[in-house]
C-alpha cells in the first residue's frame, strides 16, 4: 500500500550529528523507520543512540545495507552530499535542506540522471508511507494508512491536507513532498506514474503552487496516462507577480506560472480543482464515496 | 536579488562584454562632470531603479551637452517613476547613469535563464531587441533562437554560432556576438544568476556590438559565495517592512488588503491568503514565520504586522505538527502583551497538545478568537472585520 518507501527501507542519515539531523533521526526511529546508519565526515566510529556513524556514505552502505538516504546537511554542502549518496549506490535520496543554490541543483540533476538515482526534494518535508516508513520532518501522528496518494510542493500545507483527510477517516498510501525549489528531483509526473501503478492507491491529491509549469505538464500527463481520480489545489491565487513567495520556486515570472493558468490546465485534464484549501479533504471524500457506489 | 543596470554593466564589462562609456551619478553636478569626461555627443541620462519600462515613464533622456545632462539629471533625480513594473506607487529615483550615446543599426535581445522543466540553463536570443522577451515569446515565438546548455560541458562556442547564424548575422558579426554570448553565460554561471540579459544588444553603425541595457537577477541561495554581489543590494528598492522582516529571517511581502496573516510555511501562507479572498476579505501581507514557527519568530512576526497601519485583524494560522501547541500558545500570548497588539486576533493552531494550547489562549483574557480548522478561522476573520 505504498510507493518508494515501506517497512523494508533502510535509511542512512547524512548530517546525523547536527541538531536537525539528530532531532529528526530520533523522530523517525520513534515512528518506526529503520534508520541503520548515520554519516558525518570526521565523526565515523561514534554512535547516535544505537545508530553507528560513518565518515562516508560508501562505508555506511557497505556495513549496514542502507538503500535510502535522508540529507540534513547545510545548503553549501548539500549538493555534494546528494552526489555522494548517488555515488554510493543509494537508490532513493531525500534531501530536506532548504537554500541550495539553483545552479548546484542543475549539476546534481545531471549527475543523478546519468546514474538513474531518484531524488526527492530538496526543500521538502520528505516522504511518508503511513505506518511503515517516514523519511522527513513531518509529524507522523497526523497520518493514517490508507489509499490516497499525495504529491505536494509544500510542507505545512501538505500537513493541512493530510489532517483534513485523516479527520474524515481517509488514510494515505504515500505522501511525497517534491520540494519548493526551482530545480527538484522527482516531479508530479514521476509520482503520478508510480501512484497509477500502485494497486493500493485509489486516488491522488496534487498540491501545487505558483511558479514554473510543472502543474501544466502534469495536466498533460494526466490526460493521457492517469485513470485514477485526481484532486488538486494550487496555492497562490492572491500572490503578486514577480515576487518570490517564500519558496525559491514560487514566483510568477514574466506573467507566467499563475495559479489560474495551472488550475485551468488541470481542469481541462479532468482533475477536480478545489479553490478553497479547507475543502480538499471534503472533495476527496466525495470522490471516494462516488467511486464505491 | 535584483541589481541596477549600472551594476550589471560593470559586471558584464569585467567579462569582456562591451558597454557604453559612462558612470553612475547621485547628484546633477556629478552628472555634468561625467558627461564632460565622456566628451562626445549625444549623452544619455538614465534613471536607475529596479524596474523596466523606464524610457516610457520619462526616466531616460538623450541630451547633447554636459549642461543639458546636468539639467536632465536634476529633473530625473528625486522623481517618482511609474512604469508597468513598479506598480501605481512608483519608485523614487536616487541615481542616474550617464553614458555615451550609441548610433544604432540594429537591436537584439540576448539572455540566459534557468529552464525549470529541463533543469538546465537556456541561452536565448531574438532579433526583436528592446522588446520584452515574454512579449516576443507570446506574439512571435519563431523569432526566438534557443540553445539549452549541457551542465557537464557548459555553453559551447558552436552553440553561440548556431544562435548568431539563427539570427541571420553574417560571419563577421557572428564572431563578435559569440564573445558576448560566452561572456554573458559566464556571468550567469559564475555569479549564480537566475537571469542575465542584455536588451537591447545593439549593433552599431560602425558594426560593433554593445550592451545598451542589462539586467541581472541573482539567486539568493547563491549569495553566500558572492560577497561582492551581495554588497550590491540596494535597500532603497525594498519596502521598509520587508527589510525589517528580512533582518528577522522572516519571509514577508506587503499586499493591499487589511487582514494581517501570520503562517508557518510558504505553501500554507499562500493558501491562507487565498482562503481569505475566498471568504470575501483581502490579505494585508504574506508572512511565513518558518515551518518550525518558534516563539521568537512569532514575536517578530507580530512586530512586523503591527507596524502596518492597514492591518485591522490578524489571522494566525499555524499547523505545528511536531511543534507543541501549548508552548506556542504561551509564546503568542506573551508576544501579544509585549508588542501591545490592539486589533482582534483569530488563532488557528494545530499540532501536539492542541487542546492545552487552545485553553491557554481562551483563558488569557486577550482579544483572541480561537478557531478550529482553517475554514472556521477564515470565517471568524470576516466576522471580526464586520464588528
Amino acid at each position: 500500500m505504498s510507493i518508494l518507501v515501506d517497512e523494508k527501507t533502510r535509511v542512512v542519515v547524512q548530517g546525523i550529528t547536527g541538531n536537525e539531523g539528530m532531532f529528526h533521526t530520533r523522530q523517525m526511529v520513534e515512528y518506526g523507520t529503520k534508520v541503520v546508519a548515520g554519516v558525518t565526515p570526521g565523526k565515523g566510529g561514534q554512535r547516535i543512540d544505537e545508530i553507528p556513524v560513518f565518515n562516508t556514505v560508501t562505508a555506511a552502505v557497505k556495513e549496514t545495507g542502507a538503500n535510502a538516504s535522508a540529507i540534513f546537511v547545510p545548503p553549501a554542502f548539500a549538493a555534494d552530499a546528494i552526489m555522494e549518496a548517488a555515488d554510493s549506490g543509494i537508490s532513493l535520496i531525500v534531501c530536506l535542506t532548504e537554500g541550495i543554490p539553483t545552479l548546484d541543483m542543475v549539476m546534481v540533476r545531471d549527475y543523478l540522471r546519468k546514474r538513474g538515482t531518484r531524488l526527492i526534494g530538496p526543500n521538502t518535508p520528505g516522504i511518508i508511507s503511513p505506518g511503515k516508513c517516514k523519511i522527513g520532518v513531518m509529524a507522523g501522528y497526523i497520518h493514517r494508512a490508507g489509499s490516497v496518494g499525495i504529491i505536494s510542493r509544500s510542507g505545512t500545507l501538505t500537513y493541512e491536507v493530510v489532517d483534513q483527510l485523516t479527520k474524515r477517516g481517509i488514510g494515505q498510501s504515500t505522501c511525497v513532498g517534491i520540494g519548493g525549489d526551482q530545480i527538484i528531483g522527482l516531479n508530479y509526473i514521476d509520482l503520478l506514474e508510480l501512484f497509477e501503478g500502485d494497486p493500493d492507491t485509489e486516488a491522488v491529491i496534487m498540491i501545487g503552487e505558483i511558479g514554473g509549469t510543472a502543474e501544466e505538464e502534469a495536466a498533460r500527463f494526466i490526460e493521457k496516462g492517469v485513470t485514477k481520480p485526481v484532486v488538486a489545489f494550487v496555492a497562490g491565487l492572491t500572490a503578486p507577480p514577480g515576487r518570490r513567495m517564500g519558496h525559491a520556486g514560487a514566483i510568477i515570472a514574466g506573467g507566467k506560472g499563475t495559479a489560474n493558468e495551472k488550475m485551468a490546465a488541470l481542469e481541462k485534464a479532468g482533475v477536480r480543482v478545489v479553490r478553497n484549501p479547507a475543502l480538499v479533504g471534503e472533495e476527496m471524500a466525495l470522490i471516494l464515496a462516488g467511486s464505491k457506489k | 536579488m535584483k541589481i541596477h543596470e549600472y551594476q550589471a554593466k560593470e559586471v558584464l564589462k569585467g567579462y569582456g562584454v562591451p558597454v557604453p562609456r559612462g558612470r553612475v551619478a547621485g547628484d546633477s553636478e556629478e552628472a555634468r562632470k561625467i558627461a564632460e569626461e565622456i566628451g562626445t555627443k549625444p549623452i544619455v541620462v538614465k534613471a536607475q531603479i529596479h524596474a523596466g519600462g523606464r524610457g516610457k515613464g520619462g526616466g531616460v533622456r538623450v541630451v547633447t551637452s554636459p549642461e543639458e545632462a546636468e539639467r536632465a539629471a536634476k529633473e530625473i533625480l528625486g522623481m517618482t517613476l511609474v512604469t508597468h513594473q513598479t506598480g501605481p506607487k512608483g519608485r523614487v529615483v536616487r541615481k542616474v547613469l550617464i553614458e555615451e550615446g550609441v548610433q544604432i543599426q540594429r537591436e537584439f535581445y540576448v539572455g540566459v535563464v534557468i529552464d525549470r522543466s529541463k533543469a538546465c540553463p537556456v541561452v536565448m536570443a531574438s532579433a526583436e531587441g528592446g522588446v520584452e522577451i515574454e512579449k516576443v515569446a507570446e506574439e512571435s515565438p519563431e523569432k526566438i533562437v534557443k540553445e539549452w546548455v549541457d551542465p557537464s560541458t557548459g555553453f559551447r562556442p558552436f552553440q553561440a554560432n548556431k544562435i548568431g547564424y539563427g539570427l541571420g548575422l553574417d560571419p563577421g558579426q557572428v564572431g563578435k556576438m559569440r564573445g558576448i554570448l560566452i561572456g554573458l553565460y559566464r556571468v550567469f554561471q559564475e555569479k549564480d544568476c537566475l537571469l542575465a540579459e542584455i536588451n537591447p544588444l545593439v549593433l552599431t553603425q560602425a558594426g560593433d556590438f554593445i550592451a545598451l541595457d542589462a539586467k541581472m537577477n541573482l539567486d539568493d541561495n547563491g549569495l553566500f559565495r558572492h560577497k561582492e554581489m551581495a554588497a550590491l543590494r540596494d535597500l532603497n528598492e525594498e519596502a521598509p517592512l520587508e527589510i525589517e522582516a528580512s533582518r528577522y529571517n522572516l519571509n514577508y511581502i506587503k499586499l493591499d488588503g487589511n487582514v494581517g496573516c501570520m503562517v508557518n510555511g510558504a505553501g500554507l501562507a499562500m493558501a491562507t491568503m487565498d482562503i481569505i479572498k475566498v471568504v470575501g476579505a483581502q490579505p494585508a501581507n504574506f508572512l511565513d514565520v518558518g515551518g518550525g514557527a518558534t516563539v521568537e519568530m512569532v514575536k517578530n512576526g507580530f512586530k512586523i504586522l503591527m507596524s502596518d497601519p492597514d492591518v485591522k485583524v490578524v489571522f494566525i494560522n499555524i499547523f505545528g505538527g511536531i511543534l507543541r501547541c501549548d508552548t506556542l500558545a504561551k509564546g503568542v500570548t506573551e508576544a501579544v502583551r509585549e508588542v501591545n497588539v490592539k486589533v482582534p486576533i483569530v488563532v488557528r493552531l494545530e499540532g501536539t497538545n492542541v487542546e492545552e494550547g487552545r485553553r491557554i489562549l481562551n483563558e488569557s483574557g486577550l482579544n483572541f478568537a480561537v478557531a478550529i480548522g482553517m475554514k472556521e478561522g477564515a470565517e471568524k476573520v470576516v466576522a471580526a472585520l464586520r464588528k
